[in-house]
C-alpha cells in the first residue's frame, strides 16, 4: 500500500527526519493561507501515487499567495497523467504546500528489502533528483549500500560510511548520519516495503531536508499497521482492484486485453497470461483466487472479471493443490446460473478432487461451458471463444 | 529426491487445523510417516489418528520428528518456524502465505547460522516420489515415479509441470517448491544443488518468475552442473511495477524481467521454454538429446 508524499513526510517527521515546512491543502484558499504562513511564497505539489509529477504540470512554484491560490486551483481536480499512470491518469484531490528552499545539492537515499541476503538495504547516492535505475545503469560506482543486520539493527558507523561516501562531511556528517538512522527506524517500525527520499536536499543555509518522499507498506503487514492503513486513498487505485480487495481477493490486477482469467496460484496465473499470449490473445487481468475456498467467493471473482466491459471470454484454469476443484466447479456453476457472468467461459480443472469437479460440471447440463483438457487446450479454446469462434 | 525426504522422514505438522489435517490424511494415505501435530492448547488430543502436542520440542522428543510442515497463519508463522528451528528439526517446510517481510528478515538471519534447512514460506512443500514421502500440499495423483526433479517458485506450476511430464510418460524423482516470497529459506540455486546431488535425479525442470535476481543466481550454478536443466520463467507478459500475486513477483529494474532472466539462464547452458504449455515436451526432447530417455 502506497502513501501520498504528504503522508510519507508526516510519518518521516514523526521519526525525526527533517522535512520542509508546509502542509496539505484541499482547496485553493487553504493553499493561499498556508503560503501566507510560509512567508508569501511556496511550492504547490499535486498529491497522486506517481512520480514525474513536475513534467506533467503537477508541481508549480508560487511567488505570492495569490499565485499559490491560482496554481492550487489549476492542480486540484486535475487528472495527472504521467508515464507511470497510464492514459487515464490519477485524480488529484490534495496538494502539498511547502516552503521554497534554496538548493545547493541533491542526494538520493532509500531503504528497501534486498531479497538475497534477506535484509533491509540502505541505498545512497550523491546523484539525487534523478531516476536511480538510470544512475545504477550508467554509473554504478555512484551508488553506495549498507545492509541492516536484524541481529543488531542499524549502526551509526553505517550512516557515517554512507555520509562520507556521498560527500556529506564536515558539519553535515552528524545530521546526515542521524537522518539515515531515522529513515531506517521509520522503515522498520512501519513495515516499509520501500522508503525513498529523492532528493534529500542540502540547502544553501546548510540544512538537510527530505524534499520528496515515497513510502509504501508491506501488504502482508497491513494487519499490524492500522494507523497507516487508515490513510489509504482509494481514489488512487483501480475500482475493480478495490472491489476485488473488498471481496477478499487480494491478487487481482487489471490489464488491457480482452480475455479474463481466474486461476489458482500466482505462478500459474502468470503462466496462464503468458499462455494466452502465445495462443494469440491478450489477458484482461491477473487473478489468483488465493485461499478463497468456497463457491460464493469464486462466483464473486467471476462476476468481477465479467464486469470488465473489455472481456470477451473467460478462462478458468485450476490446478488444485490446497484449492479444491469441486469447490471451483460449484462456484463456476453458481456464477453462470445467477447470470453473474455472461461471456463464454472455458474451464480447465486438474488436481485435487478433479473427478468430483468434472462430475459437477458434467451434471450441470443447463450451464453452457467450454471444457478444456490441459493448459494448451484451455488457452487455445479461450482465444477462439474471444473471437466468436467455436 | 531422497537427499531431502525419504522413507525415514518423520513429519510433524505445526498448525493442525483444517488444512493441516486434510494434508496429513493425504500424506498418510500416500505412505508418509506423519508422526505428530502441534497446536498450542490442544496437547493430549488425537486428531485423524495423529497425536497432538502443545510444543514442537515435546513432539520431537516423543516421536523423533525430523521434518516440520507449517500451516500456522501468517501473523504467527515466523514464530512457528523459529520454534521448529530451536527444537532442532533438520528440515522445516513452511506452507503459509502472507508472512510480513520483516518477520522473514529475522527468520532468515537465524537460519543463516542454523543446522536446520528452511523451505518456503509460501510454497507447496517437498515430495520424494520413489519413497512416497510427502510434506506439502501437492496433489499426489499427478506424480509418476521417474528421474526428473522439479523446482519452482510457484506451487501450482509444480503441479502443471509434473502433469505435463506424467502425461508424456516421464516420471519424477520429486519436487521442491522454494516459495513465492521475496525472502525464502532455500533458494533456487540451493535447490539445484540438492537435485544435482540427488542420486534419483537425472534432469531438472526449474520454474522461475519475474522479479528479483534469484534466477540469475541459479544461472551461475547451472554453469557448473552436470545434469541438464529446462527452465520456464513465468510472467513474461506482466507489466512492470505491478505485483503479480507473489510478493516477490514484481518487476523493478531491468534484472527482474523475464527476458533478462532467460538470457542469463540460456548463457549458462539451460534450455529455455517460452510457452508454459511446452514444459513437458521440451524436457522430453532434452532427455532424448542426453540419452536419458
Amino acid at each position: 500500500m502506497k502513501l501520498h508524499e504528504y503522508q510519507a513526510k508526516e510519518l518521516l517527521a514523526q521519526f525525526g527526519v527533517p522535512v520542509p515546512k508546509g502542509r496539505v491543502a484541499r482547496t485553493p484558499e487553504e493553499a493561499e493561507a498556508i503560503t501566507i504562513e510560509l512567508g508569501g511564497s511556496s511550492v504547490i505539489k499535486a498529491q497522486a501515487h506517481t512520480g514525474a509529477r513536475g513534467k506533467a504540470g503537477g508541481v508549480k512554484v508560487a511567488k505570492t499567495p495569490e499565485e499559490a491560490k491560482a496554481h492550487a486551483a489549476a492542480i486540484l481536480g486535475m487528472q495527472l497523467v504521467t508515464h507511470q499512470t497510464g492514459p487515464a491518469g490519477l485524480p488529484v484531490s490534495a496538494v502539498l504546500v511547502e516552503e521554497l528552499v534554496d538548493i545547493e545539492r541533491e542526494i538520493y537515499l532509500s531503504v528497501a528489502i534486498d531479497n538475497t541476503p534477506g535484509m533491509p538495504v540502505i541505498i545512497a547516492s550523491a546523484q539525487g533528483g534523478m531516476d536511480i535505475e538510470e544512475v545504477a545503469a550508467n554509473s554504478p560506482d555512484a551508488i553506495f549500500k549498507q545492509h541492516v543486520d536484524p541481529a543488531c539493527g542499524f549502526q551509526p558507523f553505517q550512516g557515517r560510511e554512507l555520509a562520507f561516501a556521498i560527500g556529506l562531511d564536515g558539519a553535515l556528517l552528524g545530521p546526515a548520519t542521524q537522518l539515515i538512522g531515522n529513515l531506517v527506524r521509520a522503515f522498520m517500525e512501519s513495515d516499509g516495503a520501500i522508503a525513498e527520499i529523492n532528493p534529500v536536499v542540502v540547502t544553501k543555509d546548510g540544512r538537510l531536508l527530505a524534499a520528496d518522499a515515497k513510502f509504501s507498506i508491506d501488504d502482508n503487514a497491513e494487519y499490524r499497521q492500522a494507523a497507516l492503513v487508515g490513510q489509504r486513498d482509494r481514489s488512487q487505485e483501480d475500482d475493480r482492484e478495490l472491489d476485488a480487495h473488498d471481496h477478499g481477493i487480494q491478487n487481482y490486477v487489471a490489464l488491457d486485453g480482452d480475455i479474463g482469467c481466474l486461476v489458482n496460484g500466482a505462478g500459474l496465473a502468470m503462466a496462464t497470461m503468458d499462455g494466452i499470449k502465445f495462443a494469440g490473445g491478450e489477458p484482461a487481468n491477473f487473478l489468483d483466487i488465493g485461499t478463497a475456498n468456497n463457491p460464493e467467493a469464486i462466483a464473486a471473482a467471476l462476476r468481477l472479471i465479467g464486469s470488465d466491459p473489455k472481456v470477451k471470454a473467460v478462462l478458468v484454469n485450476i490446478f488444485g493443490g490446497l484449492a479444491r476443484t469441486d469447490v471451483i466447479a460449484e462456484g463456476v456453476i453458481l456464477a453462470k446460473r445467477e447470470g453473474m457472468i455472461s461471456q463464454p467461459t472455458v474451464v480447465r480443472l486438474s488436481g485435487t478432487n478433479v473427478e468430483l469437479g468434472n462430475k459437477i460440471l458434467d451434471e450441470a447440463t443447463d450451464v453452457d461451458l467450454i471444457r478444456a483438457d490441459g493448459f494448451a487446450d484451455g488457452a487455445r479454446k479461450v482465444v477462439a471463444a474471444s473471437r466468436g469462434e467455436k | 529426491m531422497s537427499v531431502l525426504m525419504n522413507k525415514d522422514s518423520r513429519v510433524l505438522i505445526q498448525g493442525f487445523g483444517g488444512a493441516g489435517q486434510r494434508e496429513a490424511k493425504t500424506s498418510i494415505a500416500y505412505g508418509t510417516q506423519v508422526v505428530a501435530g502441534v497446536t498450542p492448547g490442544r496437547g493430549g488430543q488425537t486428531i485423524e489418528g495423529v497425536p497432538i502436542y502443545n510444543t514442537v520440542v515435546e513432539a520431537v522428543e516423543q516421536h523423533q520428528a525430523n521434518v516440520s510442515l507449517i500451516f500456522v497463519p501468517a501473523p504467527f508463522a515466523a514464530d512457528a518456524i523459529l520454534e521448529a528451528e530451536r527444537a532442532g528439526v533438520p528440515l522445516i517446510i513452511c506452507i503459509t502465505e502472507g508472512i510480513p517481510v520483516l518477520d522473514m528478515v529475522k527468520v532468515k538471519r537465524v537460519m543463516k547460522n542454523s543446522k536446520s534447512r528452511l523451505i518456503g514460506p509460501n510454497c507447496p512443500g517437498v515430495i520424494s516420489v520413489a519413497d512416497r514421502s510427502r510434506a506439502g500440499i501437492m496433489p499426489v495423483d499427478v506424480y509418476l515415479e521417474g528421474n526428473v526433479g522439479v523446482i519452482s517458485r510457484s506451487g501450482t506450476l509444480v503441479y502443471e509441470a509434473v502433469d505435463q511430464l506424467s502425461r508424456l510418460g516421464i516420471g519424477q524423482s520429486g519436487s521442491l517448491g522454494v516459495g513465492g516470497d521475496p525472502i525464502i529459506g532455500t533458494t533456487q540455486r540451493e535447490a539445484l544443488e540438492l537435485f544435482e546431488a540427488d542420486p534419483d535425479t537425472a534432469a531438472i525442470v526449474l520454474i522461475g518468475e519475474i522479479g528479483g535476481t534469484a534466477e540469475q543466481e541459479a544461472a551461475e550454478y547451472i554453469k557448473q552442473m552436470k545434469k541438464p536443466v529446462v527452465v520456464f520463467i513465468g510472467g513474461a507478459t506482466a507489466p512492470p511495477g505491478r505485483r503479480m500475486g507473489h510478493a516477490g513477483a514484481i518487476i523493478s529494474g531491468a534484472a527482474g524481467t523475464a527476458s533478462a532472466k532467460q538470457a542469463a539462464l540460456r548463457a549458462a547452458g539451460a534450455t529455455i521454454v517460452e510457452n508454459p504449455a511446452d514444459i513437458g515436451s521440451t524436457m522430453q526432447a532434452v532427455l532424448k538429446q542426453h540419452g536419458l530417455a
